[in-house]
């Protein structure tokens, strides 16, 4: 039993369990695609290329973004409340077959969320990206999500599903909107501006904009999208910790 | 580390799991407090305890789901933490914890995949009355199946020790005969089991020895012939306005005129009482729940 057997194993059943659950699959795929449609096609970028790349990379994250809060978040919740979790803990494998499944089935979900915003992208607005900065943009994406991942996690340990999902939401369209997910920040009043490059929802948008555009982000948002990564994992950690004195009377 | 954490790797490795003083706390709760238990190879042990005695923290520990707060627990002569010591470990999921959207030969297969040897599906299948559901979803099937399936996920992987929390609730009497027969196959195959429960029947079907636990701690062990005599007490409850001093009694709770004799014998209490010429009235003889044998094992042991 090779870790790297026993990593497909719980991936391909990670990845099952799930795909077998259209709704979830379907909602966080679904919403950038129809913003995409109602609120920037009719509008048009016409010629101007950059801005509407920009358009459709900003909502292709906020997919991605909103699919990691959902696997990492809920998922975790819920896979609490089952008693199916410290079964599988049981069986002769280490934490690592078991971890790497749940990120790269969150990985695959993420990208199952930005397909139909980038066919929509490609087919009816003016966006292009070379394929080389395509690859990199996909790449960036999964850095852009840690803070979310990890956020994720943090609220799922710590948190029963009911008030997980809720939670989520709560935090997460705020941070979305200020850190110009649907409305491309320039257009934001100078104090939002500022506000915006505070938020981890603002780097992991620019983050992949420059990976994929070449539009290097301002160094405070760099700097406090790499404070977010540590205070989340740190956050995920300490919520994993106080769970695992909690479960198990 | 203690001095008990070190004769642990100095004994003859006839016994596939052991704890040595082991406590574990959750926060401020104590969930177990020193507890010793040794399961030897080839046999059936059945912990006993009400809820909340700290049975499933034990196994946790065992499982290695859990790390001691002090003491030692081993495996197959190992940490239970080591996943190379479980390899010989078969577990039961707790509840119905199944993955509702799962097909029970995905299950299954999962499972057996993490095993060197693992039994054929359609074998395991086959002896837990599971037959011809391998492409239901685990969602889809009753109750009786579910718990069926979490039993038969403990034998897939062709264990030597075998974990069984709580087997049979939530089993109708057939599935439930079926399982107790499935354990005694087991072990007259060679293989080890290590089960709890609530019922102290349950316990007498199966094992040959019983280990009880109450409030974190072990109150008693020994044959099950032994603890029946210790834990399977009786309830005499009377009116009286006195009562004479009757022989037999392990414990007596009065309120008012209103008395409450525990015994091993009521038979024999009854016509003690009789006998004694007292005037009573309302007279009442029950079997005594396991929990109201507790707390008189507790306060005999205190």
């Amino acid at each position: 039993m090779t870790t790297l057997a026993l990593t497909r194993t719980h991936f391909r059943f990670l990845l099952l369990e799930n795909l077998r659950v259209p709704i979830a699959v379907g909602s966080a795929a679904i919403f950038p695609a129809l913003s995409l449609l109602f609120f920037v096609v009719p509008f048009g970028f016409g010629d101007d290329v950059v801005a509407a790349t920009s358009a459709v990379i900003q909502l292709a994250v906020f997919g991605v973004l909103s699919s990691f809060l959902f696997t990492f978040g809920v998922g975790v919740a819920d896979d609490r409340e089952k008693a199916w979790d410290p079964y599988v803990r049981t069986l002769p494998a280490a934490a690592t077959p078991r971890i790497v499944g749940r990120l790269l089935t969150g990985f695959v979900f993420a990208l199952i969320a930005i397909v139909p915003v980038t066919i929509v992208g490609a087919a009816l607005t003016s966006a292009s990206v070379t394929p080389l900065r395509f690859v990199a943009g996909l790449v960036a994406m999964l850095v852009a999500g840690l803070p979310f991942l990890l956020g994720g996690l943090a609220v799922g340990y710590s948190m029963p599903v009911k008030a997980a999902l809720p939670v989520t939401q709560l935090i997460f369209f705020p941070l979305a909107f200020a850190g110009g997910l649907f409305l491309p920040p320039q257009l934001f009043p100078g104090w939002l501006q500022t506000i915006s490059e505070l938020l981890p929802s603002r780097g992991a948008r620019d983050v992949v904009i420059w990976a994929a555009q070449g539009i290097a982000p301002s160094v405070l948002t760099v700097v406090s999208f790499v404070v977010w990564v540590v205070a989340t994992s740190a956050l995920a950690g300490w919520a994993y910790r106080r769970d695992e004195g909690r479960r198990f009377r | 580390m203690t001095s008990t954490g070190a004769d642990i790797h100095r004994l003859p490795d006839r016994h596939v799991a052991r704890a040595r003083g082991v406590s574990r706390r959750f926060g401020t709760t104590v969930a177990l407090d020193g507890v010793d238990l040794d399961v030897a190879a080839g046999t059936v042990t059945g912990l006993l305890g009400p809820n909340g005695a700290g049975k499933s923290t034990l196994l946790s520990l065992l499982t290695g789901l859990r790390r001691t707060d002090s003491g030692v627990v081993q495996l197959f002569g190992g940490d239970p933490t080591d996943p190379a010591r479980r390899r010989r470990l078969g577990v039961t999921p707790q509840e119905t914890g199944l993955p509702d959207t799962l097909r029970v030969g995905e299950v299954l297969g999962f499972v057996s995949r993490h095993y060197p040897q693992p039994r054929p599906a359609g074998e395991v299948l086959e002896k837990f009355g599971l037959s011809g559901l391998a492409r239901r979803q685990c969602g889809g099937l009753s109750g009786g199946q579910k718990r069926r399936l979490a039993v038969a996920l403990a034998f897939v992987g062709d264990p030597a020790l075998v974990v069984l929390d709580e087997p049979t609730t939530g089993l109708d009497v057939e599935a439930r005969r079926a399982l107790w027969d499935g354990v005694r196959e087991f072990h007259r195959g060679g293989g080890t089991v290590l089960l709890t429960s609530h019922y102290l029947d349950e316990i007498e079907e199966l094992a040959q020895r019983v280990v009880v636990i109450g409030g974190g701690k072990v109150l008693t062990e020994g044959d099950t012939a032994s603890i029946r005599r210790v834990v399977g007490l009786s309830l005499v409850e009377l009116r009286a306005r006195t009562l004479p001093a009757l022989p037999g009694v392990v414990r007596t709770e009065t309120e008012g005129e209103r008395h409450r004799l525990h015994t091993p014998d009521a038979d024999q209490l009854v016509r003690d009482l009789v006998r004694s010429g007292a005037a009573f009235h309302d007279l009442q003889v029950r079997t005594a729940s396991l929990e109201e044998a507790f707390l008189t094992l507790t306060e005999v042991a205190a």
